[in-house]
């Protein structure tokens, strides 16, 4: 009993992170139609950012790293979207290219910079003491996490429902040229929502940092991770990120806990049967 | 005009192991395989408008399986390198079935993770694949009783081959079946109104396109004698597509001579810098950034256009 309980908070916790990952690359892909192949390594960045201030700063708070360094990969972000993407409009395979180009120069720039060895980051002092719930001993930053994980969806919601700027966003997404017409400026909300995504991401490296430490091919570990999800949730859906982070954070932690050598074809599974039988994704529009 | 100028190429191609070093018939041989390779990616990307990320899948899979034969089971490398590439292509089929109920970028993203799910299980897999220790101590094929030992006579078994698989892959594009194929990826909805499946033509192609990355794979195998997960990774795969990329999709010869100069940036860069992942994502902003059709159709332009001036 101990097993599933302990595995299933793992689960929640590591769809917890996903979530975090592919909220971001689903919003950018929705409505700027560009599959944003550095975001593995913008959640690396921020995962290192955040190993590195907590190593040298042993004060340091981790909501204050992972909010610096969020801030950090969003100007990163916002600066890479500027100078490059906006130049290849025109060309969306340009795009894709000079993404994964990106993500290649940053996961070697982090070698180069921090070494093959991992970072481990410590659990904060405050949450690492056990919480107990109806006899069962949790421990307590994972709980931590989902709840920020959670939190993280109903600012999202919020900001894109009921906000100005997100009924700019839900404009553009829907019609762009129409957005455009009635004089939304479309290539500043591009800026923002990378940036947002981005930053959102690089903290989310951040908070993964006591469960998964900093090293070397995290980006690579967790970009296929934020891509199955966001398939399987459908594309530029956030309630479908939301749904199948923590879908894929199960299937991937039981099946890595039942059956270690066969995991990842076990995460394979759900992302046939959505393909095979919903193409657009759990919660996606068609045509995406 | 074009045949007398490939005739040079052709006897530079043949007799190179007669007045090059060993060091070169090798950078070669590699060439010779990274063309086939990329070749093989150019079906998808250039002549099918399917921008695969995850083409490695293929040349790894179909290394593993000979390497897992062959080193394990003690298999002829006849018999093995049948099964592989027989493995190889029923697993282009089974992707190219879920791939394709996406096109671009949906298409991409799903290549990709495919992709990695085959490279996360060659590491985490260590019962079978060995991990990320490799599996080492793998033979050359000896047909016909030829050894393969020597860089000579590798280069050319390598160049039968790629030329082999040259001629197939152009006879396929300049058939009618080819033509076809580039009507599904310049107007899909025209193709399917005229009665042709655009599903079965891309199926059709992406099975081929698997098919020879499989081979290209033998090729890398038998060469290296050696694999590692790291040839299931997203960083070989976008060493192909840039090669395509930057020779030009869509022509006969680009992909080639792209595969060619991305094989010797790696080669020199890696004897004066360790960091190439670096240098790889920096060609590629450079080169969509500033040459986004290729060098091979970029410097033909730049030759009519010079003969236009010169006239």
């Amino acid at each position: 009993m101990q097993f599933w309980i302990i595995q299933g908070l793992n689960s929640l916790s590591l769809g917890g992170l996903l979530f975090l990952l592919s909220s971001g690359f689903s919003l950018i892909f929705g409505l700027m139609r560009l599959a944003n192949l550095t975001h593995g390594a913008f959640f690396m960045l921020g995962a290192y950012f955040g190993a590195a201030a907590l190593r040298s700063y042993s004060g340091l708070n981790i909501w204050v790293a992972a909010l610096g360094a969020g801030i950090a990969v969003a100007a990163i972000g916002g600066l890479f979207e500027r100078l490059v993407l906006t130049r290849l409009k025109t060309n969306p395979l340009g795009q894709v290219l000079v993404t994964l180009g990106m993500s290649f120069i940053i996961s070697d720039a982090c070698l180069m910079l921090w070494g093959g060895d991992p970072i481990p980051v410590p659990t904060p002092h405050s949450l690492q003491s056990p919480t107990r719930v109806l006899g069962f001993v949790f421990p307590t930053y994972r709980l931590v996490l989902v709840a920020c994980a959670v939190a993280a969806a109903i600012v999202l919601y919020f900001m894109l429902e009921r906000t100005r700027l997100g009924a700019m966003i839900r404009a553009g997404v829907d019609d762009r040229q129409m957005a455009r017409a009635v004089g939304i400026p479309v290539s500043n909300l591009f800026t923002i929502v990378f940036c947002l995504g981005a930053g959102i991401a690089g903290a989310g490296g951040v908070l993964a940092g006591p469960v998964l430490s900093a090293y070397p091919g995290l980006d690579a570990d967790m970009l296929p991770l934020a891509l199955i999800v966001v398939i399987l949730g459908g594309i530029g859906s956030l309630l479908g990120a939301f749904v199948g982070s923590f879908i894929i954070g199960f299937v991937y932690t039981f099946g890595t806990a039942l059956f270690p050598e066969l995991a990842y074809i076990i995460l394979f599974l759900p992302m046939i049967f959505v393909i095979a039988f919903r193409p657009e994704g759990l919660f996606g529009r068609v045509g995406a | 005009m074009k045949w007398i100028a490939a005739a040079p190429l052709a006897a530079l191609l043949l007799l190179l192991p007669f007045f090059a070093g060993d060091f070169y018939i090798n950078l070669a041989s590699q060439i010779l395989i990274a063309a086939v390779f990329a070749l093989s990616l150019n079906l998808l990307v250039g002549y099918g408008g399917m921008t695969s990320l995850g083409h490695a899948s293929y040349l790894g899979v179909a290394a593993y399986i000979s390497a897992q034969l062959t080193s394990r089971y003690g298999f002829g490398h006849g018999p093995a390198a049948i099964i592989s590439i027989c493995g190889t292509t029923v697993m282009a089929a089974f992707f190219g079935i879920i791939a394709l109920r996406a096109t671009g970028l949906g298409f991409l993203m799903i290549t990709l993770a495919l992709s990695q799910v085959l490279w996360g299980l060659a590491y985490r897999m260590s019962g079978v694949t060995n991990g990320d220790n490799g599996i080492a101590g793998l033979t050359r094929p000896m047909p016909f009783g030829i050894s393969l030992e020597s860089p000579a006579s590798f280069y050319w078994f390598a160049l039968i081959v790629a030329v082999f698989a040259f001629v197939m892959m152009a006879i396929f594009v300049s058939s009618a079946f080819g033509s076809s194929l580039r009507g599904v990826r310049d107007q899909p909805r025209r193709m399917a109104a005229l009665g042709f499946n655009p599903w079965m033509i891309r199926w059709i192609t992406f099975i081929y396109a698997g098919f020879w990355g499989g081979v290209s794979g033998l090729l890398y195998v038998y060469y290296n004698k050696y694999i590692h997960p790291t040839s299931l990774s997203t960083t070989s795969s976008a060493e192909a597509l840039l090669g395509v990329i930057a020779g030009g999709s869509g022509t006969l010869g680009g992909p080639a001579v792209g595969a060619a100069l991305v094989l010797l940036l790696k080669n020199y860069a890696s004897a004066y810098i360790e960091r190439w992942n670096m240098l790889l994502g920096l060609v590629f902003l450079f080169i969509v950034l500033v040459m986004p059709t290729g060098i091979v159709p970029g410097v033909s332009k730049l030759m009519t256009a010079l003969r236009r001036g010169s006239q």
